[in-house]
Parts: structure tokens; sequence; C-alpha cells
């Protein structure tokens, strides 16, 4: 067992885990931070993708030890109780989801791809989420939902 | 009428932003994985890692002796406790143990099970368990298969046949007393010109982003269990669960918590799920299994994989005389629940939407050492679909028609509805002129054609493709399914005007949380945030049968309706002993019941509601309480229809396809929340198109799944699609009183064939009438190059 110390959504949390403990599943297991899910083990779907230190990342990629002494932030920590960050907002307000499986990774990779570009085209938003698979929806209304982000973030988030 | 109050809009026809979609955007869904119970161990599988074999032994020592694990089964040890498991379709079926006993016969067939404290243990102590084989041939073909060589899979079916239907359609009596092929014979005799051709619709992965998962909880002092499963059918398994474990339906609780897509392979009961239950059973302890992906792609069902001879016999002007359909379709190596059933609507659905006098189909089913296959999204319909459809833009080739004539020329007529096919269909309405032209339109066809030669003009390689489907949906009646084809739905009025709705349709994306609470909603004339609606939860929705066959709002939609008529009724009679008033002047508006030409009489929806809980006095003949229930049994099928139209680019250096273009008209009938349809429809184009273009599940000769792993098999992503343009006719149905037909399929179905047409049209220069899906860039690149097309 190895001591690790990770800021999750704000908050600095201490464990003990196994060396080869995942860090989607030091999430999910030892935080109950069940939002941020699995969808393969091969690294392809994006389901698992949170922020670590502001950078999206595949949860299921990284060792829980990997991330010690970062800063971890999931889709339960995107915005404060009781509101929704605009990524969140776009895919309510545009059907941006079906079984929600794969919503809090593609909503996490969305973030990350707005930090990065704030007022990106449609093909640019294709790109920015072609590491997240959905089998629902076609990706159509993710986009939109994704452009509506975009369209609505200009004084918040960033 | 109260002037005051803000008027509630109405909301059936609305895009109304989903219900469920607050908890799924914040992580706040609740998927089996997401559940813990106390005392919860882990339950990992041993897989065979060989498609054909015998075992010849099992060690489950160094398993057994890790600390943490509690138990280690093998199949014999299963089988002490479990029964082979039971299919829903009444054809001879092999035994089928949920954990092989003696022989293996697919690649990822479980031999083992251990149970531990942790999950990674659970894998760990799998893994330690060492099974040795005598290898058996495999088979992986399955027109090899029927020869009955190099191998017979089970020892009762000598040629790998699982089912062999004889010839159906015209002449064909019902029970099969009679074959008289002289019609069929003749529609050939006098054809013009013959189209004939092979195809393959090939096997799918479904994939599903949440792969399965199963908690079963034994609690011995109650004497009950409670399963959660990643299904579509909760009412299925909580039946299934208790005949496998001798129990009463009463003491299985199943429930459905987020499930995270199906797409037709989450409706079979499986092994796992069987599993688990025996298992918690024997140990009292809760069990929970979580599929990886690597095992879903070879322990969850497969679909489509069916094999079409077809031949169309026209005259020259295009008018179809005949249709022979030949059809072989490899369901792998056993039968699961519905597998058997999913290729009879292929022959169903034989004549699509065309008036053919004369059809003959004949369908074989034959085992291989592969996967199981079952429902995938469409369920047989697709196929049938790209098998007339592909042939009918074959006939429109060789006669040089444009292909939207050919097929206008085919049409079953709006007058000729109800239509009864030769399959055996009635379909229940339809006016497919229309679509066709809507989408003609909606394409801007002739500019499209304008656009596609110019390309070519430069040396491009484009094409045009069109295809018209029509399916089955909205899945009864009773007759046509083994579970019973009806839906349950039960409201009741809380006693504060709240309305609390159960449906049997246990929901994994469709949005009927949102829908049904539109429906609602309008029935009592209240705010949509009044309307809760619960789902798939056997201890709490009463009665159901599940979500596929696109039955949700055709037949669950219809039972809440009719249950909430009844409510509305028995509230009408409690408004009108309160506001002294005749039943038939009560209306409810904008969140008030009042009296018909008393506006000031109104009084708020929650008013008559409390009455009704605290009725003093109770009106005479009436009980209290608000609430009432529905089993909807529809007398028909639906039968919603579309047209689809592709347009799609393949790179002459490389072979790679693009598609640029994809226009879809569907009608679907009364639409409840355009929104939720259009996110439907575009699923199922997105899995269609990814049929057509990059999706296969490729098995090498030995057994093995070649593409068992997002590294291989291609699941689309975002970059692979144009903007979809949809649209839509209304042809309400008569089957139900919305007129809704339902739609989750619908788009896979027109998909295919349009594709494949307009690759074909695109390399139509080369010679080529026919390519085979899915459309790997290599194939192409040698139809191009094996005539010289190349510019190099
Ligand atoms: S779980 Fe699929 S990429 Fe992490
Ligand atoms: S919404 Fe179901 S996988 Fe994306």
């Amino acid at each position: 067992m190895v001591p690790i110390a990770i800021t999750v959504n704000g908050k600095l949390r201490k464990a003990h885990v196994e060396p080869r403990t995942l860090l989607v599943h030091f999430l999910r297991e030892h935080l109950n931070l069940t939002g941020t899910h699995v969808g393969c083990d091969t690294s392809q779907c994006g389901a698992c993708t949170v922020l670590v230190d502001g950078r999206s990342a595949k949860s299921c990629t990284l060792f829980a030890v990997q991330a010690d002494g970062s800063e971890v932030t999931t889709v339960e920590g995107l915005a404060p109780e009781g509101q929704l960050h605009p990524v969140q907002q776009g895919f309510w307000e545009e059907h941006g989801l079906q079984c929600g499986y794969c919503t809090p990774g593609m909503i996490m990779s969305a973030v990350n791809l707005l930090k990065d570009n704030p007022a990106p085209s449609e093909s640019q938003i294709r790109e920015g989420i072609a590491g997240n698979l959905c089998r629902c929806t076609g990706y159509q209304h993710i986009v939109t939902a994704i452009q509506h982000a975009a369209r609505h973030s200009g004084k918040a988030a960033r | 009428m109260s002037t005051s109050a803000p008027v509630l809009p109405k909301l059936i026809g609305e895009r109304v932003k989903r219900r469920e979609d607050p908890r799924l955007i914040r992580g706040l869904g609740t998927y089996v994985d997401d559940l813990k119970v106390t005392g919860m161990r882990h339950l990992a599988f041993k897989r065979c890692d060989i498609a054909h074999g015998t075992i010849t032994s099992i060690d489950t020592s160094a398993a057994a002796k890790m600390t943490g694990v509690e138990a280690v089964y093998t199949g014999a040890d299963i089988a002490k406790i479990l029964a082979p498991m039971p299919i829903g379709t009444p054809f001879p079926s092999p035994p089928h143990h949920a954990v092989a006993v003696d022989v293996v016969r697919y690649a990822g067939e479980p031999v083992a099970l251990v149970v531990a404290s942790d999950r990674y243990l659970a894998r760990d102590a799998a893994d330690a368990i060492v099974v040795t084989y005598d290898p058996l041939p495999a088979v992986v073909d399955p027109e090899a298969a029927m020869t009955g060589q190099p191998t017979v899979i089970h020892k009762d079916f000598p040629h790998n046949l699982a089912v062999a239907l004889v010839p159906s359609g015209t002449g064909v009596a019902p029970d099969y007393s009679s074959i008289d092929n002289s019609a069929v014979d003749k529609a050939f005799a006098d054809a013009e010109v013959v189209i004939s051709q092979r195809m393959v619709n090939h096997r799918l992965v479904p994939n599903a982003m949440e792969p399965r998962g199963v908690l079963a909880h034994w609690e011995p002092g109650k004497d009950t269990m409670t399963i959660w499963s990643s299904t579509q059918n909760p009412h299925i398994l909580k039946t299934m669960i208790a005949a496998m474990n001798g129990l009463g339906q009463h003491q299985v609780r199943a429930i459905a918590p987020e499930v995270g897509g199906g797409f037709g392979a989450k409706i079979n009961i499986y092994a796992e799920e069987y599993v688990c239950s025996v298992v918690s059973k024997q140990l009292g302890l809760p069990i929970k299994w979580v599929e990886d992906r690597s095992e879903a792609f070879v322990a969850t069902t497969h679909g489509r994989d069916i094999i079409g001879y077809i031949d169309l016999a026209a005259r020259k002007d295009g008018k179809v005389l005949g249709l022979k359909m030949r059809l072989i379709a490899d369901i792998g190596a056993y039968n699961m629940l519905l597998t058997a059933a999913i290729p009879t609507l292929t022959m169903l659905m034989a004549n699509g939407t065309y008036d053919i006098p004369a059809i003959r189909t004949t369908l074989t089913e034959v085992f291989t050492n592969k996967t199981p296959t079952d429902a995938y999204r469409g369920a047989g319909r697709p196929e049938a679909t790209y098998f007339v459809e592909r042939a009918m833009d074959m006939l429109a080739r060789e006669l040089k028609m444009d292909p939207a004539e050919v097929r206008r020329k085919n049409f079953i007529k709006p007058n000729q509805f109800p239509y009864q096919t030769q399959m055996g269909a009635v379909y229940d309405s339809g006016d497919y002129e229309k679509a066709l032209d809507a989408a003609l339109t909606a394409s801007n066809w002739k500019g499209l054609v304008a656009e596609r030669d110019q390309a070519r003009a430069e040396g491009r390689l484009v094409g045009l493709g069109l295809a018209f489907y029509v399916e089955v949906c909205g899945l009864g009646p009773s007759s046509s399914l083994p579970t019973g084809g009806w839906e349950h739905g039960q409201v009741t009025i809380e006693r504060d005007g709240r309305i609390t709705a159960t449906t049997g349709a246990s929901p994994h994306g469709q949005g009927n949380e949102t829908t049904f609470a539109q429906m609602l909603a309008d029935q009592f004339s209240v705010p949509f945030e009044h309307v809760t609606i619960l789902h798939g939860d056997t201890g709490i929705v009463k009665q159901g049968i599940g979500t596929f066959g696109s039955r949700s709002q055709a037949v669950a939609g219809t039972a809440l309706h009719l249950a909430g008529g009844k409510v509305r009724k028995k509230m009408a009679q409690f408004a009108a002993a309160m506001l002294e008033a005749s039943e038939d002047d009560i209306v409810f508006e904008n969140g008030m019941v009042g009296v018909k030409g008393a506006p000031a009489k109104a009084k708020p929806f929650a008013a008559i509601a409390a009455y009704a809980y605290v009725p003093v006095p109770l009106p005479p003949g009436m009980e209290p309480g608000l609430s009432d229930e529905a089993f909807f049994e529809p007398n028909n099928n639906t039968y919603p229809f579309g047209c689809h139209i592709s347009m799609l680019e393949i790179d002459r250096e490389t072979g790679e396809p693009k598609l640029l273009k994809l226009i879809a008209v569907d009608d679907a009938g009364h639409l409840i929340n355009p929104l939720i349809v259009e996110g439907q429809i575009h699923g199922g184009l997105a899995q269609g198109i990814g049929q057509a273009m990059i999706e296969e599940a490729v098995y090498n000769e030995d057994g093995q799944l070649l593409t068992g792993s997002f590294m291989d098999y291609a699941l689309p992503r975002a970059t692979d699609f144009p903007r979809f343009e949809l649209s839509a006719t209304v042809t309400p149905t008569p089957v139900n009183p919305l007129g809704a037909k339902g739609v989750g399929e619908a788009g896979t179905l027109g998909s295919t064939p349009c594709i494949v047409s307009a690759a074909v049209d695109a390399l139509s220069q080369f010679g080529v009438t026919h390519i085979d899906m899915m459309l790997r860039p290599e194939k192409l690149w040698r139809i191009i190059h094996n005539h010289g097309g190349g510019r190099s």
C-alpha cells in the first residue's frame, strides 16, 4: 500500500492504495465519485475522462499513485453546488445525451477543448471529442451542445 | 375559464428538454457498477480462449488458496445448482450451460468463476485457474457449417442447422401444408430482367457504452432475491431468475437502474445474471459482476450476420414481378432468448415497401463457433431492408432508371392500407410516395445529381444512394411475443396533486421520463414538473415487458394514456361532487379543475386531489383515492417508414470512402417530442453508417475474434459523420390512440443500403454492380485499381 494525497474537486483526499490501483477506480471506489465511468479496458472510449491539473486525462490510463500531489476535477466538481457549467447546460439544452454513460467523460473533454479553443468550428469540435465514444447520439447533438456552450461561456468558465 | 393564470402550454409535439439530464450531466446517475451493498463480493469469470474443444482439466487450487477468495466454481459445480438456460423461441435448442461443462463452443465461453472480496483480486484469482483443452476443429463459415464439416457443434444437430424454415410467401399455407411455387416460378419465367445477387449483412458487436453488470442479493431471512442488472427488461429478468432459482415471482425483485444503452443486446437474459443469482443464494452474499469491454466483445450477443441470396424478376419498365430470398443466418454457438426469432423478421419484411405479386423466402439458421447472436438495433429488419433495397437499386441500374422511379413504380399505394403482405404482416398505414417526394425535395436530388456529375467531370469518384424502408415496430401483440406483447402503466394522483406514474417500459436512453410526463401533463393540464415517471424496478412497477422493438411510445405510452384516462374520469367525478356540477361539464385547465361556463367555480387540481383522499362526504358509490392502471394490448404492430439519401466520395488513391451527406425523411406517425426523436434517428443512423462503412466483427478461421477491442473494432467517432439532415412526414397509425409508430430503430434501416448504393454509384464506371459491406478502403481500392482506375 502506498500513501497518496490528491486534491479532488477542491478537497485534499489522503489514502493508502495498492500501487496498481487505477485513478478511475480510486475515484469511483474509494471516493464514491461514480460519475466518472469505465467504458473500456484499452483507453479508447474516454468515458473516464477527468481533468488532472487542468488538462483532460483518461483516468483509466493513470495509476492513482501517478496523480499523487495533483489536482483532479471530476464531473461532480465541475460546477459549484446548485449550478451547471456552461458545457453541462449545453448538453441539457441541446439533448447532447441519451443513456448518459459517455456523458461525464464527453463533458470533461469538451471543457478541455473550449479551454484551448473558445470558439471552435464544427470540425474542430468533432476532432476535439474524437477520443470519446458515444454509441447513442450519433454525436450531432453533442456537437450542437458544445457549440451552445461556446456561445454561452464567454463570461463564465475559462 | 380562468383568465388571469398563465396558460400552460400543450407539451405533446414540443421539443421539451429531458427530465433525465440534470442528474446525468452532473455524474449523479446510478448505473449497476455504481452500486454497493454491505458484504458485497466480486465475481469474475474464467473464459476459454479457444473456439471449440473438450475441457480435459481445470485446476482451481491456486485460485482457491488466495487470501480473500471466497469460492471457486467450475461449470460442473454450477450445473449442480443451475439448469441449462431456457430460450424464448419455439425451436429445438441444444442444452446451454451458463458455465461450460465438458465442451466449449466459442472463444469467450465461461468455464469457471471465482468470488472474492475485491474486484482486482477476483480477476487475479480467475487468471490463476488453469484449464487444459483437447481442441476440436472450429467452423466459422455458416455455409461450410451446413455441410456438417469439419465439425458438428451440437451432437443432435448433425448439419449444424438450428432452424430450417420451409418456403414461405406466395402459395404457402400458414401451416406449410401446401407449398405451391407456381406463382414465383411463373414470375421468373415471365421476367424480362432478373437480378441475382448474394449479399452479406455482416456481423456486428452492439457495444453499448456501459458494459453489462449484475448485482444479485439473496437475503436469507426474507427469502427474497433482489437483482440489479443492466437490462432492457427487468420484468422478464424477474420471471426468469425466479424460475431458474426455484423461487416464486413474489420472491424476486429485479431492478434496472440507470442503463447505459442496450441496442437489443440487453434483452437477452444472460448466463452472468443466472450465475450471480444462484451463487448469491448459495453463499448468502451479495454478488457483483461487471463486464470488462474485452469480455463484452465476446460475452454479449452479437447482431446481424445473415447471408441473402436474392433474386428479383421484373419487366423492362421496372415493374417487379417476383422476389426470391434465401436466407442463411449465422447464429453463433448457441440459441439465446430471441436468437432464432430475429432472422424470421427478415423474412417477414422481405418485400419492404413494394407490392410484389409473387414471393418466396427460405431461412436456415446455422450454428458456428462464434459468440451467439440476438437482437441488435433493428433486429432482422435492417437485413430485410438491405437485401430488398440493394436489389431494387441493382434493378434500377440494370434498366438505367432513376432509383426513385423504380421504387415509385412498385410502392404499395396509400389506398391499399391496411395492406396484407404475403409474408403475413398487415401494414397499418403508409404514404410512401409522399415520403419519397419529401426526401427528393429535402435533398434537392436534381441538384445532387448535377453536383455528382460535376465532381465526376473533375475526375472525382462521387456517388449517390437512395433507399426506402418500412419496419415493424410497436411490438406486440401478444401473439407475436412469447413474453406477451402488452405494456402496463399506472397513474396515481398524489394527495398534493402531484402525479406519479409507472411504466413497464424500462428505458436506457430513450427519455421515457420526459415523453410520458409530457403526455400526462397535457392529459391533466398540469405543469410538466408535477409529473414523475418511475420505471425499471419490479418492486415499484407492478407489471411490464420492456423496452425493445421501438415499442415504448406506441405500446407503453398508450398504456399510460389509458390509465390516465381512467384516473381523469374518477377525478372528474370527485370534482363534480365538490363543485356541484355534472361530471360531463368538468374541465381540466391550467392546473385547475372547473366547470364549463362557470370559471369562478374552478378549484386547484391539488384541492380536488386532497378531497379524493379525505372524501368528506364520500360521494355515493365512489371509493376514495386516485390511482388506476391499464394494460394495453395493441391489435397489430406499427409500420413506420422513410427514405434515406446519401452522397459519398471515394478517394481514388487510397480507396477511402467519405460520407459527404446524409438526408433522412422518417415517418413515425405522431411525435411526442421531436427533439428526442431526432436523437433516436441520429443514433440509428450512426449505427447504420457504422455498419456500412467501418464496423465489422471479424473472425479468423480458428474462431478467434480479431476485432475484440476498440483498437480493432471501429466504433464510429464524431469525425466519421457529416451533419445529418432530417425531416419528417406524418402518417398516424390507427393501431393506438396516440397515432405514434415508434422510431428507435429507423436510422439503422435506410442507411446501409443507401450508402452501399452510393459507393456502387461512385464506382459504377468500373463495372461494379454490388459491393458487400463494410466499405473497407482496401476493397474499394482493389475495384478501382483492378480496372486501371488509379492515377499512378
Ligand atoms: S475507460 Fe475507456 S478510455 Fe478510460
Ligand atoms: S449517451 Fe449513451 S453512450 Fe453517449
